[in-house]
């Protein structure tokens, strides 16, 4: 009796884990089927190096959009990473306890509010001092990678700093024991212990903000045209669906779930990137 | 041998600076979004917000369709992910032998960790909305967000399994109890505190999605009547408020009930693994 019970219970365990599996399948399934007809029709070259988005003619060129989304996403990185490293190391080497519990709530209230939050508050705040201080519409690239950074902060803090922490005590000690200073530790020591940790989450920070729809949307202004600078307004991948998704039909439709397909393969990407970082030191 | 060491003592001070900016940056970007929604939201909230339906798409009255929808949503995503969820980080802890399967799974769970919530829109209402015939409905959108939070509550439960001791299990084997008593009685329990942070960490996604919950759940502002209607989130009212410009002070209120949501979502969260991490070390 009590083998059976053991039994069932196993295979039901079982079974929630395989439930992944058969999402990512299904998931890979419909957004290929409804996307990749129209992909073939028109070829992929013209997808994805066509600039020109005129989906009622017939112009189905993702260019624009690709650029957009790997700009906003970079300008969000190169803003974002200091700070949010900075952040784990501080937080894992230098704050006393007394700051570590006003911080850690903090970052975790910085992950829990909405995107459309940060959204809104670039829409109001962001645009116009852009627009104020540097000119332009404020709709951009840059107002963008401001609300991204800020975004994706949480992410990269938290996985940085565990990967920070596991590195073993020994190491520490031991480098302090030799004479180094705790900056020249960390430096030295720490940092290219958990590097490979602090790797996987700047590429996951990087899949968020690619991925990152209404924040994003409310600050970029949606021109699906190639930027010039980092004040002209774009559109991302994620935009496009989800801006024109609403009325789109019949081929329209089609070519929404082909951006949808590019945008997941570039996760795919990026998420394969991450199984290729090195397990870390000591394990 | 003193420039040397002049060197490495600007070299710590500017490092420390450097770390405490990082932080006081941060911090700083967090109380100016919260501080500007409040200042400019709170004195819109009031009871008769919070209870009154929207008229003239939102101009006018409140929020009370927006809050149930939501709380719906929350409520059918969670009682499908949640028991699924866990089940799965015990097999993935507790029961995981090596193999290809194993690694597969992995693989599935992380991926969907990474995909962009637009996509699991786009998946849904081509999956849901439109194959099955769900049509836009609390049920399209919950089915959509559970799939959405499964990942974090499979990855939090696993950390909190983990975390237990082996020789929690061992004692427990050593006693004659069987695997799953073992882990029913010994593990689940002491990693309860974890495993509930997850859950409650996934309400907060649920409430603050919108991308996915737009092309899935529609946007209609009448209360549901049933899991087959179609429903509009505070997330999906809000980011609709500020887009088409329809109220800017009821898109402020909408994202100050936002904000006090999440805070009070956290706060019990840090609570519960506080109380929780007391009583195992008692």
């Amino acid at each position: 009796m009590r083998k059976i019970h053991e039994t069932i219970i196993e295979k039901l365990l079982l079974f929630s884990a395989v439930v992944a599996v058969l999402v990512v399948a299904l998931i890979t399934y419909f957004i290929f089927a409804d996307g990749f007809p129209v992909m073939q029709k028109y070829g992929i070259a013209h997808f994805i190096t066509g600039s020109d988005w005129h989906p009622l003619d017939k112009q189905f060129g993702l260019l624009p959009m690709i650029a957009g989304s790997f700009l906003v996403t970079l300008g969000a990185l190169i803003i974002g990473v200091p700070l949010s490293v900075g952040c784990a190391i501080f937080l894992a080497e230098i704050a006393p306890k007394q700051v570590t519990r006003i911080i850690r709530p903090a970052i975790e209230l910085l992950a829990g509010i909405p995107s459309v939050v940060y959204g809104f508050y670039g829409l109001v705040i962001l645009v116009p001092l852009i627009r104020e201080l540097f000119g332009g519409r404020g709709f951009s690239i840059l107002g963008g990678s401001v609300v991204l950074a800020i975004m994706i902060l949480p992410t990269v803090v938290n996985i940085s700093e565990d990967a920070i922490r596991a590195v073993p005590k020994e190491y520490k000690e031991g480098s302090l024991a030799l004479g180094a200073t705790h900056w020249q530790t960390i430096k030295k020591v720490i940092v290219p212990s958990a590097r490979s940790g602090i790797l996987t989450a700047i590429v996951l920070g990087m899949g968020r903000a690619i991925g990152e729809t209404m924040a994003v949307i409310m600050v970029v202004g949606n021109v699906a045209t190639l930027p010039e600078s980092i004040l002209d307004p774009i559109r991302t991948l994620t935009g496009n669906i989800a801006i024109e998704m609403g009325y789109a039909a019949g081929e329209h439709a089609q070519a929404l779930f082909a951006t949808g397909i590019v945008l997941f393969v570039i996760i795919m990407i990026l998420n394969f990137m991450v199984t290729l970082v090195p397990k870390r030191i000591g394990e | 041998m003193q420039k040397v060491r002049s060197f490495v003592y600007w070299e710590e001070k500017i490092a420390r600076g450097f770390l405490w900016a990082s932080v006081l940056v941060t911090i700083g970007a967090l109380l100016a979004v919260i501080f500007h929604i409040l200042q400019h939201g709170l004195v819109h909230v009031n009871w008769e917000f919070l209870t009154r339906e929207p008229l003239f798409m939102g101009k006018e009255g409140g929020i009370f369709p927006t809050i149930v929808s939501t709380v719906y949503l929350i409520l059918i995503s969670l009682a499908i992910a949640t028991p699924i969820g866990i089940m799965a980080a015990i097999q993935l802890t507790e029961y995981t032998k090596k193999g290809p399967l194993v690694k597969i799974i992995r693989f599935a769970t992380e991926t969907l960790a990474g995909i962009p919530s637009i996509i699991f829109g786009l998946f849904g209402f081509a999956f849901l909305v439109l194959f099955m015939g769900f049509s836009w409905s609390l049920l399209s959108g919950g089915l959509t967000l559970a799939f959405m939070v499964l990942p974090t509550i499979v990855r939090t439960s696993e950390e909190a399994i983990k975390s237990v001791p082996l020789s929690f299990r061992e004692g427990s084997m050593a006693l004659g109890a069987t695997k799953w008593q073992t882990v029913w009685k010994i593990v689940l329990p002491s990693a309860l505190p974890g495993i509930v942070t997850g859950v409650i960490l996934s309400i907060g996604r649920v409430v603050g999605e919108t991308a996915a919950v737009i092309l899935t759940a529609g946007s209609s502002l009448n209360i549901p009547s049933s899991i087959m209607d179609p429903a509009r989130s505070m997330s999906v009212h809000l980011y609709i408020l500020a887009m088409e410009g329809i109220s800017m002070e009821k898109a402020y209120a909408t994202a100050t009930v936002l904000i006090i949501l999440i805070f009070i979502i956290n706060s019990i969260a840090n609570r519960i693994m506080r109380k929780m991490s007391s009583n195992l070390a008692a």
